[in-house]
């Protein structure tokens, strides 16, 4: 499928900027990553951070008269952003296909949905009506979906949220796409049904050999599913690398605040948590220098205020493992050892 | 249902709770056709600055089981102490005096404040609910108290629309603590929050603990926050507590297969530990709290239903030290290689934990940097596998 040398999908300094009456507002700033087929890449952020924007610009699913996006993000030597709706239209449902947190987004609730999932083969394929619902049919029940000549009579509000989510990634998989986006696909659902989700998505992935782009805000997730991983904050890529260069090896202040934000199930961490002081920063407002300076414990450390006026570029450390940050090698090391050896050191 | 083991200066003691819902059929004379039974016979204590988590999944019933303690849903039966008083059965009226004692966190801080009351006004509204005039003034306690939650007291005539997520959770819960009660019930307080201010938040609670002595009873359906924060923790399914317990004996050693289950789904923020996880997968919903299951409500899902769960209701016993338990078959015995078998009949077996020597542990600890962590399973394999009857 792919060459040797370009990988699957290749986003390079994609940025989206939104102008509104607050002033122009940029929710993405110049991101590249890239993503081969049958890995996940995990993007994770808080609210803010710019990682669902980037995944709707990807999709080609924000409105071109409110926003405007630059930059490239070539799937398999065709660049998205340069397509016109009608074309991305066309690759949208049949070779990439989106999966959201709210399942009611997708499904139309005055349909049954074996007509939905029909009607999403029939937009992309040339097979008859019958065919089009025995696919239907059959990805129901590759969902696992129970009892699915039953169910693929049903309209949305007679399923269960657990069941509307298997659904929706049914229809997002019927054609199987080579790429999918999944923003926040489980949020919304119960640990229990949660791990279902997470198993699902995994093993249609490996069947179809595809690409999965995660999109979330929970660590655990990250953990158990993502192959590389892209932290984001106000708009930026910070830090990215493979799984273990983020949970193990991490540079970036960000990435260790956060590891250390988190409450662990498996171990009892000192009775107050170490959380990152202040707020996400308004992305109407960033700071001209490194976005996240204004809660950095570490920025005094580098000299002359380069945090606060200088913006920081992502330079590879080695091994495609990324850091966004003024703090020399040595430094941003002694502080991860730090934080690290305390988490660590609470958990025991 | 069995007594809960609780010291008698409890703050709050719940009895055989049971919240149900009449579900009415539709037309001109609507007739009972049903009960939803939201919460079943539910039993607890929280005593005097203890944390009591009430965890579960969505329809569970513990957030009508939060609401109920607070009447701000009537319980259909059982009984419900606050401070020692009987309030089941108070009227709205003799029930003002009391909400001093008890107050509530609401889970979205975004509809739970008036937006167009100021802050001001929001957070002293207690005060002036109660006839309380605090020495110095409402507005001098109101800026104390925001300063107490790390919001700027300046911000005083602002409006709740002109603060983030995390502050407004602030605002609720200056407004909750403006009475020094005794017990705050908060539902889902952090869940709504980025992981960042999530953890403030729960610094926040944790300090106010310590400066008030408060109780809390946390309801949540994040397990590594309620692990973080409680003392104790109820598992809820279904309306009833299946398993109460100490923190720390419920989550090293969880005795219900319901209990096992959920801690097994949660992944974990550590990619070698989460992919050397034991994990067990239930099948199937929730059923139905209008039509729940003979028996044990969870044998529709258990992987070790045997025929004697559909036919006894299994009562909460003490099976550790202050660990009770509703299980007929609870899993003291899970051995390695035990063949666990699914709902569908679908058999998995349970693969041997790897336990290793803490000498090894350290040094992948310092090789690789720092984070790897012992990953064994804990399961009890003890020789007492006969419970007390």
């Amino acid at each position: 499928m792919t060459s040797a040398s370009a990988p699957f999908l290749s986003v390079q300094d994609l940025s989206v900027t939104f102008p509104t009456e607050d002033g122009r507002v940029q929710a993405v700033d110049g991101v590249s990553f890239s993503v081969e087929r049958g890995k996940t890449l995990a993007v994770v952020g808080e609210s803010g951070s710019g990682k669902s924007v980037t995944a709707q610009a990807i999709m080609g699913l924000l409105d071109r008269r409110l926003s405007s996006v630059t930059g490239h993000a070539w799937l398999e030597g065709r660049d998205l952003v340069a397509m016109d709706d009608d074309e991305v239209r066309r690759e949208r449902g049949s070779r990439m296909a989106m999966i959201f947190q709210d399942p009611m987004s997708s499904l139309h609730p005055f349909y049954r949905i074996g007509a939905q999932l029909s009607e999403a083969v029939l937009v992309h394929q040339k097979v008859s009506k019958q065919a089009a619902r025995e696919q239907a049919l059959e990805m129901l029940n590759r969902v696992g979906i129970p009892d699915p000549r039953t169910r693929i009579d049903n309209y949305p509000h007679q399923l269960s949220g657990g069941m509307r989510q298997r659904v929706m990634i049914a229809m997002a998989l019927i054609n199987s796409p080579a790429l999918l986006i999944a923003d926040e696909p489980t949020t919304a659902l119960d640990v229990t049904v949660q791990a279902q989700i997470l198993e699902l998505i995994g093993n249609l992935q490996q069947e179809y050999d595809t690409a999965v782009i995660m999109i979330t805000h929970d660590l655990g997730i990250v953990a158990d599913i993502a192959d590389d991983v892209a932290v984001m904050y106000g708009g930026r890529i910070v830090e990215s690398g493979s799984v273990d260069d983020i949970f193990y090896r991490p540079q970036m202040p960000y990435t260790l605040g956060l590891l250390a934000s988190v409450p662990r199930l498996d171990q009892v961490r000192a009775e107050r948590l170490d959380p990152i002081p202040g707020n996400p920063p308004s992305p109407i407002s960033l700071p001209p220098g490194c976005v996240f300076q204004p809660r950095c414990a570490y920025s005094d450390r580098v000299a002359d205020h380069a945090c606060e006026g200088v913006r920081p570029e992502l330079v590879d450390i080695g091994g495609g493992h990324a850091v966004r940050c003024h703090l020399d090698g040595g430094q941003r090391l002694a502080i991860a050892t730090d934080v690290l050896d305390a988490l660590a050191g609470s958990g025991a | 249902m069995t007594d809960i083991p609780a010291t008698d200066d409890a703050v709050l003691r719940v009895t055989d709770l049971r919240t149900h819902f009449p579900v009415r059929s539709r037309g001109v004379f609507p007739k009972t056709i049903g009960q939803v039974k939201a919460v079943d016979g539910v039993s607890l204590s929280v005593a005097p600055g203890e944390t009591l988590g009430l965890v579960g999944e969505s329809g569970c019933g513990k957030s009508t089981t939060g609401r109920t303690v607070l009447r701000l849903i009537a319980p259909t039966s059982g009984t419900i102490e606050l401070d020692g008083t009987d309030i089941t059965r108070m009227s709205a009226k003799q029930l003002v005096p009391l909400r001093r004692k008890a107050q509530m966190i609401f889970q979205d801080p975004y509809n739970a404040l008036n937006p167009r009351h100021t802050v001001g006004t929001i957070i002293g509204a207690p005060f002036e609910v109660q006839s309380v005039s605090p020495p110095g003034g409402v507005r001098a306690a109101v800026q104390d108290l925001m300063a107490r939650v790390g919001l700027n007291p300046e911000h005083y005539n602002r409006y709740p629309s002109e603060f983030s997520g995390g502050q407004r959770q602030r605002i609720g819960i200056a407004r909750a603590v403006a009475l020094r009660p005794k017990i705050i019930v908060c539902d889902e307080p952090v869940s709504a929050l980025d992981v960042s201010i999530q953890a403030q938040i729960m610094n926040l609670l944790k300090d106010l603990q310590d400066d008030f002595g408060v109780a809390y009873l946390f309801v949540a359906h994040d397990l590594s926050v309620v692990r973080q924060i409680s003392h104790r923790v109820a598992v809820m399914y279904l309306g009833h507590i299946v398993e109460l317990a100490p923190r720390d004996s419920l989550y090293s050693k969880p005795l219900h297969p319901y209990t096992h289950a959920l801690l097994s789904a949660v992944p974990l923020p550590d990619p070698r530990a989460q992919a050397n996880r034991e994990q067990i997968r239930l099948s199937g919903d929730l059923p139905s709290p209008i039509n729940p299951p003979s028996g044990c409500v969870f044998h529709t899902r258990c992987f070790r239903a045997e025929d004697r769960c559909k036919a006894e209701v299994p009562e909460l016993r003490e099976l550790l030290p202050g660990h009770t338990v509703a299980c007929h078959f609870p899993m003291f015995d899970l051995e390695v290689g035990t063949v666990i078998r699914g709902p569908q009949g679908e058999v998995s077996e349970l693969d041997a934990p790897e336990v290793r020597p803490p000498s090894e542990v350290i040094a992948d600890v310092v090789e690789s940097g720092g984070l790897a962590r012992a990953t064994g399973v804990d399961y009890v394999t003890g020789p007492d596998a006969t419970p007390p009857d």
